[in-house]
C-alpha cells in the first residue's frame, strides 16, 4: 500500500533532494526574514509594514548548540510504543545569511558525539513518522562531512 | 523609581507530589501567609491568583477559587497567566493595585498539582500553537532546550558537565536546610555523573522535576504597615515584567527558530539580562548591592547562566564564580540558598513567589541554617514561556 507524502506543516519546506530548502518570509518593506514564515505582518517594531513574499532559507549553516532525547518525548509526537525509543539528536543551526537559528532533528544516526558547536550543517528531506495513509515528511540537519 | 509596597506575610505548602488538589497546596500557603502577617482574611481588600494550565483551566485555577476556599468576603480578584512567570506577574498586579490606591492589603496565592514525566502541551491538534509544534515536529522535550543551552556554554565558555554537577551539590545542601523543598537530601557529584543523562549533556540531577507546591504573600501599602506596627518590614522595590525587544536572537522555549537579525541589530543585551537590568534600574540599585538572589535553575547550566545576565560577574565567567565559592552560603553573593529549584522541583504558578517568600526570610533574618549574614537586599529572577520575563527586588 502507497502512503501519500504530507509535509507535517504546511509551507515550512519544499523541494525534492538537492534542491531541498526551508521557505521563509521577507518583508518587502525592511528585509526582516522570518522563520517560521509570518504572512499577515511584519515583526519588525520599527517597520511601518510591507508585503511578505516568501522565500527559500540559505541550505547551510553552522551548529549553534546540539543536544539529544534519551527518554520517549510524550504527544503529539508519534513513536511506536511497542519498540524500545531511539535517542534522536537535535541540533539548532545558525544560518549566516539569514542571521536566525533554526531547530530541527539531525538524521538517523548522526549522534551528539558526531557534532561539534560551529560545524557545518546542512538541510535535506527527511520523514518524521508514517501512519496507515500518509508518510510525514520534515526537513532533517546533516553534517556536510557525512553522507548517508 | 517606584513607591514601594510591604510584604506583611509570607506562606508556603512544603512542596512534593503530595497527589492533592492545587487548592489545598494555596488554601495552606494562604493561611500562613495571612497568620505571618497578623492580618486577618477579611481585612484583605484584593486577591491576585497566579495560573497555571495544569490543575484545570483558567477561570477554574484562579483568584476566585482560592477566596472561596478561603471563604466568601467580597475582595477584588484578578487572575494572571504568564507560565513561569505567573507569580512575578501576580505580585506586579497586587503591587499596581496597592500604589494605585485600590487595595491597603493585597493577597497573592499561587499553586499548582504538577502531573509525573515531561512536560506536554494542552491536547488537541494545533498547528498553530509554537509549543505544540515543537512537541511535534521535533519531540523538543523542555530539557531539550537545556541541553542545548548548556552544550553551548561548554562550547563558548569552557564550563564542565563537572561544573554543572557542582550547581546541584550546592543547591542540594541548602535545600536539605529547607523544610519547605521536597529534596532534603544532601547529593554528590558522583550521585550527579551517575544519573541517566536526558538531554545530552545534561543529567537527571541536573534538571529540575515537576512538583505540587503553594505560596503566598501578603502585601500591603507603607502606610498600612505603619499603622500595623510593621513599619520595619521587608519591602519590595522593583518588579520587572519586561518582553523581549526585537530580534530575540536567543532560541528559546518553546521556539524552533530565533528573530532574524538582518535587517535589525539585536540588542546589546540579551532578553534574560534585560529581565534584570529593568529591575535593578526600576530598585535604583545594582549587582553590587546584592546581598543574595534566588534565580530559575531550571538545569544546572541555567543557573550558571543567570549569574552573568544579573550581571554577578561577567559573561562566560559563570562557572568560574561557582568555583571560587562566591554562590554558595557563606560567599560572597549567595544563590538559591533555598535549594532552587534543584531542590524544589517545579510548581509553576507558585515558584516566583516562592522565590519572594525565600527573600522575605532572609531578609528578615529568620531563615535559619541557610541563613545569608546580614541580608540586606535580594532579587529573584525567573522567566516563563513564549516571552514573559520576571524578577523582584526585595529590601530591608
Amino acid at each position: 500500500m502507497s502512503r501519500t507524502r504530507t509535509p507535517v506543516v504546511t509551507g515550512w519546506f519544499t523541494g525534492e533532494g538537492d534542491d531541498f530548502h526551508l521557505l521563509g518570509t521577507r518583508c518587502s518593506a525592511c528585509a526582516s526574514v522570518f522563520f517560521p514564515r509570518e504572512d499577515t505582518f511584519c515583526r519588525n517594531p520599527g517597520c511601518s509594514g510591507g508585503a511578505l513574499e516568501e522565500v527559500p532559507l540559505s541550505r547551510r549553516g553552522r551548529v549553534w548548540s546540539y543536544t539529544d532525547g534519551r527518554y520517549r518525548p510524550p504527544s503529539p509526537y508519534v513513536s511506536d510504543p511497542e519498540l524500545p525509543w531511539e535517542p534522536r539528536t537535535l541540533i539548532a543551526v545558525e544560518l549566516t545569511a539569514e542571521r536566525l537559528v533554526v531547530l530541527g532533528q539531525a538524521v538517523t544516526g548522526v549522534t551528539v558525539a558526531d557534532l561539534t558547536v560551529g560545524m557545518e550543517v546542512e538541510v535535506v528531506p527527511g520523514v518524521l513518522d508514517e501512519d496507515a495513509e500518509t508518510t510525514w515528511t520534515t526537513w532533517h540537519w546533516r553534517p556536510t562531512g557525512t553522507r548517508g | 523609581m517606584t513607591d514601594d509596597v510591604a510584604v506583611l506575610g509570607a506562606g508556603m505548602h512544603p512542596w512534593g507530589k503530595w497527589g492533592r488538589s492545587f487548592v489545598e497546596y494555596g488554601t495552606v500557603a494562604a493561611r500562613e501567609a495571612l497568620a505571618d502577617a497578623g492580618v486577618a482574611w477579611r481585612d484583605v481588600g484584593s486577591i491576585v491568583g497566579a495560573d497555571t494550565v495544569r490543575g484545570g483551566y483558567p477561570g477554574y485555577v484562579a483568584g476566585a477559587t482560592f477566596a472561596k476556599a478561603l471563604g466568601w468576603q467580597g475582595a477584588r480578584v484578578a487572575s494572571v497567566y504568564a507560565a513561569c512567570a505567573s507569580g512575578a506577574q501576580a505580585v506586579a498586579t497586587a503591587r499596581a493595585q496597592i500604589l494605585a490606591g485600590l487595595a491597603d492589603v493585597v493577597l497573592v496565592v499561587g499553586a499548582d498539582a504538577a502531573p509525573k514525566g515531561f512536560f506536554r502541551p494542552a491536547g488537541g491538534d494545533r498547528p498553530d500553537d509554537p509549543d505544540w509544534l515543537r512537541f511535534r515536529i521535533l519531540g523538543a522535550t523542555n530539557p531539550a532546550y537545556f541541553g542545548l543551552y548548556a552544550r553551548r556554554r561548554m562550547a563558548l565558555h569552557g564550563d564542565t558537565v563537572e561544573d554543572f554537577a557542582q550547581v546541584k551539590v550546592k543547591n542540594a545542601a541548602s535545600g536539605a536546610l529547607n523544610p519547605y523543598a521536597r529534596y532534603r537530601k544532601r547529593v554528590t557529584a558522583e550521585e550527579v555523573a551517575a544519573s541517566a543523562t536526558v538531554a545530552d549533556p545534561l543529567r537527571l540531577l541536573d534538571i529540575c522535576a515537576t512538583s505540587d507546591g503553594g505560596a503566598a504573600l501578603v502585601l500591603s501599602s507603607l502606610e498600612f504597615a505603619r499603622r500595623h506596627g510593621a513599619a520595619d518590614a521587608v519591602r519590595i522595590r522593583a518588579v520587572s515584567t519586561v518582553t523581549p525587544r526585537y530580534p530575540n536572537t536567543v532560541l528559546d522555549l518553546p521556539d524552533i527558530a530565533t528573530d532574524s537579525a538582518v535587517a535589525v541589530e539585536p540588542p546589546s543585551d540579551t532578553f534574560r539580562a534585560s529581565i534584570a537590568r529593568a529591575a535593578f534600574e526600576e530598585a535604583g540599585l545594582g549587582p553590587e548591592d546584592l546581598s543574595l538572589a534566588e534565580v530559575y535553575d531550571l538545569s544546572t547550566a541555567l543557573e550558571l547562566q543567570w549569574y552573568e545576565d544579573l550581571g554577578l560577574c561577567v559573561e562566560g565567567e559563570g562557572a568560574k564564580l561557582l568555583r571560587e565559592g562566591a554562590t554558595a552560603l557563606g560567599g560572597r553573593i549567595p544563590v538559591n540558598v533555598s535549594g532552587g529549584l534543584a531542590s524544589f522541583g517545579e510548581a509553576v504558578p507558585a515558584q516566583a513567589i516562592a522565590q519572594v517568600c525565600e527573600l522575605t526570610w532572609q531578609l528578615r533574618g529568620v531563615a535559619g541554617d541557610r541563613q545569608v549574614e546580614g541580608a540586606r537586599v535580594g532579587i529573584t529572577a525567573n522567566q516563563g514561556l513564549f516571552g514573559h520575563g520576571s524578577s523582584v527586588i526585595a529590601v530591608r
